[in-house]
């Protein structure tokens, strides 16, 4: 067994116009099929507009979130600002990297608004932090080969919020029934320049 | 701003706290994951007075292909670009800190990098890790000595060749290099002849796909064409698969306002750089 399915779960995030969205499932389990909790969310806040999503092994991903809630403050009391998100990204990358040889056992999903600019920005990143910064969507965690399949699918370029909304949740609902160790409840955040919108999905429990 | 004295800076380079605890969970059973790696066909040829280097655009982890269109033409200085195959992190990393490096050379000495220079310093960072940085490039640059192309195994060994490839498709790409590489070509012969062999590792190497991305280095300029050539193009779309709003089962909705209760513009004045931590 890979220790990427010790505990289950996956991440989506995904462009619309003027906004992102990223969603989790919300499952715990352990050795793969002992459900623990229900109520595991993957995705953090970590600015006005950024969020991140950190899949995989569940210990690590509390672990790196703590550590890049340090750094982020470190930042932003030495630099009396915002992180952008590109920054961000390079931040949890070399934090990664710098574990090349003895990894945390997480793949990381990034989505957020640019401070500036408000332009719409998803990226995610392996286990020893290469980053990739694609156009539409990117998706990490045990469910990722069938968020791959869904996305390629359904995403349309330039979707509202609302829309946007029902893609990645039909994207994240219809990729977790297919894996076992994913699901039971997800969460949605909307990210928009004005607000942020949280939707906890109603779900197969099984 | 002053630099915060309370926490200790973290000691720079590897770390290696998760080692021991990722041996046991190995000898436990548990498979770590596989590392994304380029898959690749990186191609670098060399003529008169300039360079070619091209690339295609696929990134996979085993089976998977992780990136449509990656960038493996990596900067490193103005006149220098190096071409990255093998774990597709450490390609990213070891250019990102050999360009640092060479930035730091260059305001130094107040002369170009020469690409020795930079095949110097990637070689002996790679050969300190004895191949475990799994990175094989083909560097390409102009200086004042003219265009030079250097090939990086990740054990640290270099070549200086002619025409030189990399990655899963280098067999591939080599065969039309071998077929057709002559040292007078023209510009736009060179150039088709680099994408040819790019598109042979795109079309007979599965760990290589999508674009053919090219670099041509010559004495004052470099075009970067990126794509240089959709070698797939994608078919259309055909239908939508638009849900109706609505469809997904909502349990809870909860709106977080972001309100700018206030607004204040700091003048900052020409502060020298704070270096301090």
């Amino acid at each position: 067994m890979s220790i990427m399915s010790y505990n289950g779960g996956g991440v989506v995030a995904m462009k619309g116009k003027n906004c992102v969205a990223i969603a989790c499932d919300l499952r715990l389990g352990v050795s793969q099929y002992n459900t623990i909790a229900t109520d595991f969310e993957k995705v953090f806040q970590f600015g006005p507009h950024l969020f991140c999503g950190l899949p995989g092994l569940a210990t690590d991903t509390l672990t790196v979130k703590d550590k890049l809630r340090f750094r982020l403050n470190m930042y932003e009391l030495k630099e009396d600002r915002k992180m952008s998100p590109q920054v961000f990204t390079s931040m949890l990358s070399n934090l990664l990297y710098e574990r090349r040889f003895g990894p945390y056992f997480i793949e990381p999903v990034i989505a957020g608004l640019d401070p500036k600019t408000g332009e719409p920005y998803v990226a995610s990143m392996d286990l020893i932090g290469c980053p990739e910064k694609p156009e539409d969507f990117v998706v990490s965690g045990t469910c990722g080969p069938q968020l791959y399949g869904m996305c390629e699918a359904l995403y349309e370029p330039d979707q509202g919020p609302e829309d946007l909304f029902e893609t990645i949740s039909q994207a994240l609902v219809n990729a977790c029934d297919r894996d076992a160790i994913s699901g039971w409840g997800g969460v949605v955040y909307i990210i928009e320049k004005d607000k942020i919108t949280r939707k906890t999905l109603k779900t197969r429990m099984d | 701003m002053a630099g915060v004295y309370a926490v200790e800076r973290p000691p720079s380079g590897f770390n290696f706290e998760n080692c021991r605890r990722n041996k046991s969970l190995i000898e436990m059973g548990f498979q770590p994951p596989r590392a994304q790696k380029t898959g690749t066909t990186i191609v670098g040829a060399l003529f008169k007075d300039f360079v070619v280097l091209g690339a295609d655009t696929r990134a996979t982890s085993d089976s998977i292909v992780a990136d449509k269109n990656c960038d493996k033409i990596h900067y490193l200085a103005k006149n220098m670009y190096c071409c990255g195959a093998g774990t597709a992190a450490d390609t990213v990393m070891t250019t990102d800190m050999i360009r640092s490096q060479l930035e730091l050379h260059r305001m130094m000495t107040k002369r170009q990098p020469r690409v020795v220079t930079a095949n110097r310093m990637l070689k002996q960072l790679l050969f300190r890790y004895h191949g475990q940085i799994g990175a094989a490039l083909v560097l390409g640059g102009f200086d004042v000595d003219g265009p030079h192309l250097y090939t990086v195994a990740p054990h640290g060994s270099t070549d200086k060749s002619p025409y030189t490839t990399m990655g899963s498709g280098s067999l591939a790409a080599m065969s039309v290099l071998e077929q057709r590489w002559r040292p007078n070509l023209t510009e736009d012969e060179a150039k088709q002849l680099v994408r040819d062999a790019v598109a042979g590792g795109v079309f007979n190497d599965l760990g290589s796909g999508s674009h053919v991305d090219l670099c041509v280095i010559k004495k004052d300029k470099v075009d970067y064409m990126r794509p240089y050539d959709i070698a797939n193009v994608k078919g259309v779309k055909q239908g939508k698969y638009v849900y109706p709003r609505g469809t997904t089962g909502v349990l809870t909705t909860r709106v977080i306002p972001l309100v700018v209760e206030s607004e204040e513009v700091k003048k900052v004045s020409g502060e020298a750089m704070d270096t301090s931590a």
